[in-house]
């Protein structure tokens, strides 16, 4: 606890307030997000007195958010799903009839229907998931069934981070690395929706302020942490790569870089064949052979000392950064940062033309940028602290560059927003700052191989198990999930030509493609934990009808959808088959490394979920359900020899699954008694260990090994015994430059040696949109709309109070926010006419909805927005169908279209970023207009959905406590007296 | 001792965390339960201790948004005991709480016309009003531990931008504060004395760029720039 919170020592004669020893503490890990943080729990009488944070963990260290104080709410949710239930016999998909069955009936439907799909084509069941965090379990899952359709929503949300970071830097934001808060000067937060990491980010801002550092707000919208900056840049959505380059620009006109940083541990040096019209043309000269099995060949580098080529990964050379040389084959090769500068250097990146398109003066693009290089370069720190690099070289300090950078949803939701974050990241490795004292910092089981060594699963067999995830990182158009003829092999196109680098999959077009068949048609969704028929999709309403269409033969053309979730969602009223999900407070989680990893950079973490109240429903833990499902199907990974269920339970599960020999789903208290970290036997006793230790395991990296991870030699060595990363020999040497996107281009200019496409308007696309280099394009649907008819950028955020939680029927939650307006800038509406409070239509080129206008100061004048998921379809969520989340609310979903405006006879290309098929949602035009006289109120009113059976109606009062109140009485003497002080 | 709430308004983001752990923890608290009402509701409502007002100061592109915790004040000389029929509300001798003796009040409602602040809420359910008891029955509660024995609002703040202490003292935590940061308490001018205190914004840090900006070359061609890149030798 801080020095400052003080004890007063007076307390007078006062009752005792809370009978302790009816009380008892638990502690256990959140999610009323995604942050992972711990809390402390206090239960009375099987209900929650208090929830707190746990003080000295490491994701949250005592604090909590709004949506974790608000964690008692969730179980008296009157939406909590009840009983399995199936859609009745007979009744309309989405027309919500369920009859409640038990478990062994819902188990044993399901069960036959997988056994038969994975014994005739096991592609027809497709599996997505939600904001899960456990998808080393639901893609292993997957990968035992055999089917390569599975994903988990990162489609949906920022893949374009976590690809982006893979492919260029081995780490990026949140999950991977955070910025080092306790030493940064200079602290640049990037886009809207930033609260991807509530309470690490809010304690992060608290010590970059009492430091004094500061902190830049790049952001359309000035709300949250806006209100603290020390500088709002109001930017137009879409255009943040045009503001990164273009400071890169200014950096490199005045040489401000870190040359040592880029020679030692990135590809700036090493050289690129300058070939134009050749199949390697743009792709890495190579020292030697490149090895068998799509390895990278090691880089050639031009050796100024020796004035000749030597093998770019050599210890104690002298590479050249910046140069053009003649290769031994008589062709010409540059260096990439000769690439670089030729580049950023041109014009086009200039702060008066980046100006024009982001909106944020020129003076101020240069002022950024040179603040950032006087903090990296006139304000550089070291941390005293011998460690060895990666050849084996002593030094003595970690020297720091301490500017670091923040981004998330705002940056990703663009079909630019891979490039985006490259930029962002590029600017990142130029100044030096990735992995550093003060900079941006890498969180183990990060970083990885650039791009990580997995490649996704291609070849599927009846009964089988695949030979890898259905999820990797494909080197290039071999890697590929596509046919003989080149059309897509998994249900939502990713790695194909429409998506190479589609890390995620492609959630929010698989219920669309299924029902068009199109690559094909299949049998069974199973959906866990996400709302495709509302707010987790494009076109909501057109998801809605979709799900209901039939066949010629009356058949839905999406058969059979199963749903499993612990609330009465939207997307729970369409389900044939709806498996009820406990709440987080009652079942067992593991929180990963195998995972998105919760550790912070300095140390290796990872956490527990342990139930600390008992369901009072028929409803059980997806994730025992999972391996219940698995032990029947037969997966070998879940059955022994006699085919018997090797594993009693998840727990039981976790406790003794060993992905390789002693690395399995938790690093603590490993081996038989407990006594190894990390890496040893399973412990029978390790759920017991983690609960006595507040439900994480918390191992320190030495100060050794907390910086350079990437080359730092005691690091790399856990890292690998670890299996952190794999397959990697060398150090991992950051790219600013990757060969993996001009393969791809090459693909598209139709002269690599490999896979081509055949379409030239796939061949168009790979061409203008992979760069090896980043770069900043139009986002594609502003280029494919008239920016007269549609002049504003729409874009959403989540408020904090409602961040990635899954509860807007929260009642405390709800009583700060439970309708949404639009928000438009003051002077900006003024001259169109409007007023605050107007009703006003909102159109797209797809849809229009109606919306009540809010004026406000803090929005960028090009830009309209509103908070995102607060609108619900009435009867949804245990709420009144009056209620104003379904009354008074709007759904921006409605107006993006699942697919880019297409001209008559175009090919049709997902509204996705075409690198990794990021859903664009936020690259939205608009228009707004006042409505008529005659219209009023919001609009589209979705009909009301039926209440699910069992379901008791919202409560008119709720007056919730877990004991009677001791009152303090005020003395008769003092009433006398009539004090006032 | 004059015990009391300080917030830091350049470091709140508005993010509610004080107000609904407060509710969290007041609803079975001394004056809980904080009725709730149509909870799942048409008009959601209820009875909250600390709100959060968000504001806009200055236009485009100058704007600032104000985020603004509020909660009692805690005054020394606090109308809202004075006009109070039944004696109900009253100000402890002791440390200066402000609190309603729920058994003594018929939810008259004077005390809110009195307070300027709003910080007082009827609950409809038991008739009477309720306000922030600075947590009264966690501050003095000995079987916390004396790290925990603070405001729910304090000890969850995400941004440490809540603090408690006492203000009478000199040397605590709140006081020093006032003074460094110039503390301020909400219409001094209407005579109340809040105690609780708020900290303005602080000075922006200022970055020195004049020799960086003077490096800048003037305008040249792409090839001129490249020539003049001096390749070091460094080993890798």
């Amino acid at each position: 606890m801080s020095a400052f919170r003080e004890v007063p020592a007076f307390a007078g004669d006062l009752p005792s307030f809370e009978d302790h020893d009816n009380q008892e503490v638990r502690h256990t890990t959140c999610y009323m997000c995604a942050c992972r943080c711990g809390i402390r729990v206090t239960l009375e009488d099987g209900h929650i007195r208090f929830i707190q944070g746990t003080p000295g963990h490491p994701v949250n260290d005592g604090v909590i958010c709004a949506k974790g104080s608000a964690g008692a709410m969730k179980q008296e949710s009157p939406a909590r799903l009840r009983n399995p239930l199936r859609r009745r016999p007979g009744s309309e998909r989405g027309a919500g009839e369920f009859e409640e069955i038990s478990w062994d009936e819902a188990l044993d439907t399901l069960t036959r229907r997988l056994r038969r799909i994975r014994a005739e084509d096991p592609k027809k069941f497709a599996y997505f998931t939600g904001r899960d965090q456990m998808q080393a379990l639901t893609g292993l899952f997957a990968m035992q069934f055999g089917t390569i359709n599975f994903a988990a929503h990162g489609g949906f949300c920022s893949v374009n981070m976590a690809a982006a970071g893979a492919y260029t830097v081995g780490q990026t934001f949140w999950e991977f690395a955070d910025p080092d808060f306790d030493r940064t000067r200079y602290f640049l937060l990037w886009g809207v929706a930033e609260d991807h990491a509530s309470n690490p980010i809010k304690l992060g801002i608290d010590k970059v302020k009492r430091r004094g550092a500061k902190f830049v707000y790049i952001n359309p919208v000035r709300t949250g942490y806006g209100a603290i900056a020390d500088q709002w840049v109001p930017i137009r959505p879409g255009s943040d790569g045009m503001l990164a380059l273009s400071m890169i620009h200014v950096l490199l006109a005045r040489g401000l870089i870190d040359e040592e940083y880029l020679v030692r541990y990135t590809n700036a040096p090493h050289l690129v064949i300058d070939a134009p019209g050749d199949p390697d043309h743009g792709l890495m000269a190579a020292a030697g052979d490149i090895p068998e099995g799509w390895r990278e060949g090691h880089p050639l580098v031009w050796d100024l000392e020796k004035e000749g080529f030597v093998d770019g990964y050599g210890a104690g050379i002298k590479p050249a950064l910046v140069g053009e040389y003649e290769l031994p084959d008589g062709r010409r090769a540059k260096t990439v940062m000769r690439l670089v500068l030729e580049k950023y250097l041109d014009e086009r990146f200039a702060p008066a033309q980046a100006a024009e398109i982001c909106g944020v003066p020129a003076d101020t693009i240069e002022t950024l940028a040179l603040e950032m290089a006087h903090v990296a370069f006139h304000q550089t720190i070291e941390v005293p602290c011998e460690w060895t690099d990666w050849a084996g070289r002593h030094h003595d300090s970690f020297k720091g560059r301490p500017v670091s950078m923040h981004a998330m949803r705002g940056i990703s939701a663009h079909s630019n927003g891979f490039d985006t974050c490259r930029a962002i990241h590029l600017l990142q490795t130029l100044l030096g700052t990735l992995d550093v004292p003060g900079g941006h910092r890498a969180k183990p089981s990060y970083p990885k191989r650039i791009p990580p060594s997995n490649k996704p699963a291609r070849e599927m067999a009846p009964d089988t198990p695949l030979d890898a995830n259905p999820l990797g990182y494909p080197l290039g158009p071999e890697h590929l999930c596509i046919d003989d003829n080149g059309q897509p092999t998994r249900i939502d196109k990713a790695y194909s030509w429409d998506a190479p680098l589609a890390a995620h999959g492609l959630i929010q077009n698989v219920i669309t493609n299924a029902v068009n068949g199109d690559p094909y048609s299949i049998d069974t969704l199973l959906v866990f934990m996400a709302n495709l028929s509302w707010n987790s999709s494009m076109d909501s309403e057109g998801v809605m009808n979709r799900l209901q269409e039939r066949d010629a033969d009356g058949e839905y053309k999406l058969p059979f959808l199963v749903v499993v979730d612990a609330f009465d969602s939207e997307m729970v009223q369409f389900a044939d088959l709806v498996l009820p999900d406990t709440t987080y407070l009652e079942r067992y989680d593991a929180l990963s490394l195998l995972d998105r990893p919760p550790s912070e950079p300095d140390a290796i973490v990872d956490s527990v979920r342990v139930p600390v109240l008992e369901p009072d429903r028929n409803v059980r833990p997806w994730q025992d359900v999972m391996v219940d499902l698995a032990a029947r199907l037969g997966f070998p990974a879940f059955v022994d020899e006699a085919g018997e269920p090797k594993y009693r339970d998840y727990k039981d599960f976790i406790v003794n699954y060993e992905k390789a020999p002693g690395i399995g789903f938790l690093a603590g208290w490993r081996g038989r008694d407990g006594g190894t970290p990390l890496k040893g036997e399973p412990n029978p006793d390790q759920w017991a260990r983690y609960a006595e230790n507040e439900c994480y395991f918390r191992w320190e990296l030495p100060l050794s090994m907390q910086f350079y991870k990437f080359a730092n030699k005691e690091y790399l060595d856990l890292a690998k015994e670890m299996k952190f990363i794999r397959d990697c020999e060398e150090p991992v040497s950051l790219h600013l430059y990757s060969q993996v996107m001009q393969r791809f281009r090459l693909a598209g200019e139709g002269v690599y040696d490999g896979p081509r496409p055949a379409d030239a308007a796939d061949a168009e696309r790979l061409a203008s949109c992979f760069d090896p280099l980043p770069d900043w394009h139009e986002p594609l649907e502003h280029a494919r709309v008239d920016p007269d008819e549609f002049p504003f950028r729409a874009v959403t955020q989540r408020p904090m109070m409602q961040y990635h939680s899954w509860d807007s029927q929260n009642p405390w939650l709800r009583q700060i926010l439970s309708h949404n307006d639009l928000y438009m800038n003051r002077a900006r509406g003024e001259a169109l006419g409007l007023a605050d409070g107007d009703w006003v239509w909102l159109e797209s080129h797809h849809a229009r909805v109606r919306a009540r206008l809010r004026l406000m100061e803090g929005t960028q004048p090009d830009t309209v927005w509103t908070w995102n998921a607060i609108a619900k379809r009435p009867g949804t969520w245990g709420l009144a169908a009056d209620a104003p989340e379904a009354r008074d609310g709007f759904l921006m979903n409605h107006l993006i279209s699942e697919r880019l405006p297409t001209p008559d006879g175009g090919r049709m290309y997902a509204n996705a970023d075409p690198v990794t098929g990021q859903a664009a949602w936020y690259d939205l035009r608009v228009r707004v207009r006042k409505v008529d006289a005659d219209e009023t109120g919001a609009w589209p009113l979705p009909a009301a959905a039926a209440g699910l059976p069992g379901e008791p109606g919202p409560p008119g009062r709720l007056r919730y406590h877990t004991h009677r109140a001791v009152n303090l009485r005020r003395s008769f003497l003092d009433t006398l007296l009539r004090k006032k002080t | 001792m004059r015990l009391g709430l300080m917030i830091d308004v350049d470091n709140c983001v508005g993010c509610h965390a004080c107000a609904v752990a407060c509710k969290s923890w007041n609803t079975s608290g001394t004056t809980g339960p904080l009725t709730d009402y149509m909870p799942h509701g048409e008009e959601p409502s209820g009875v909250w201790f600390n709100r959060i007002r968000h504001y806009e100061v200055g236009s485009y592109p100058d704007d600032n948004t104000v985020n603004l915790p509020m909660s009692c004040f805690h005054c020394k000389d606090a109308d809202c005991v004075t006009v109070c029929p039944t004696g109900a509300s009253w100000k402890r001798e002791e440390d200066g709480i402000v609190l309603v003796d729920q058994d003594k009040c018929m939810g008259c409602n004077l005390c809110a016309w009195a307070c300027p602040y709003g910080a007082r809420e009827l609950d409809r359910a038991s008739g009477t009003m309720k306000k922030c008891t600075l947590c009264v029955d966690r501050i003095y509660d000995e079987a916390l531990p004396p790290e925990e024995r603070l405001p729910a609002c304090v000890i969850v703040c995400p941004t440490h931008a809540r603090l408690f202490g006492d203000y009478d003292d000199p040397d605590s935590e709140v006081s020093r504060r006032s003074r460094e940061r110039n503390g301020y308490v909400m219409l001094p001018e209407l005579g109340y004395e809040p105690t609780n205190q708020y900290l303005p914004p602080r000075s922006r840090p200022a970055i020195p760029i004049d020799e960086l900006q003077a490096r800048r070359q003037g305008p040249s061609t792409l090839p001129e720039r490249l020539r003049r890149w001096v390749n070091r030798a460094i080993a890798r």
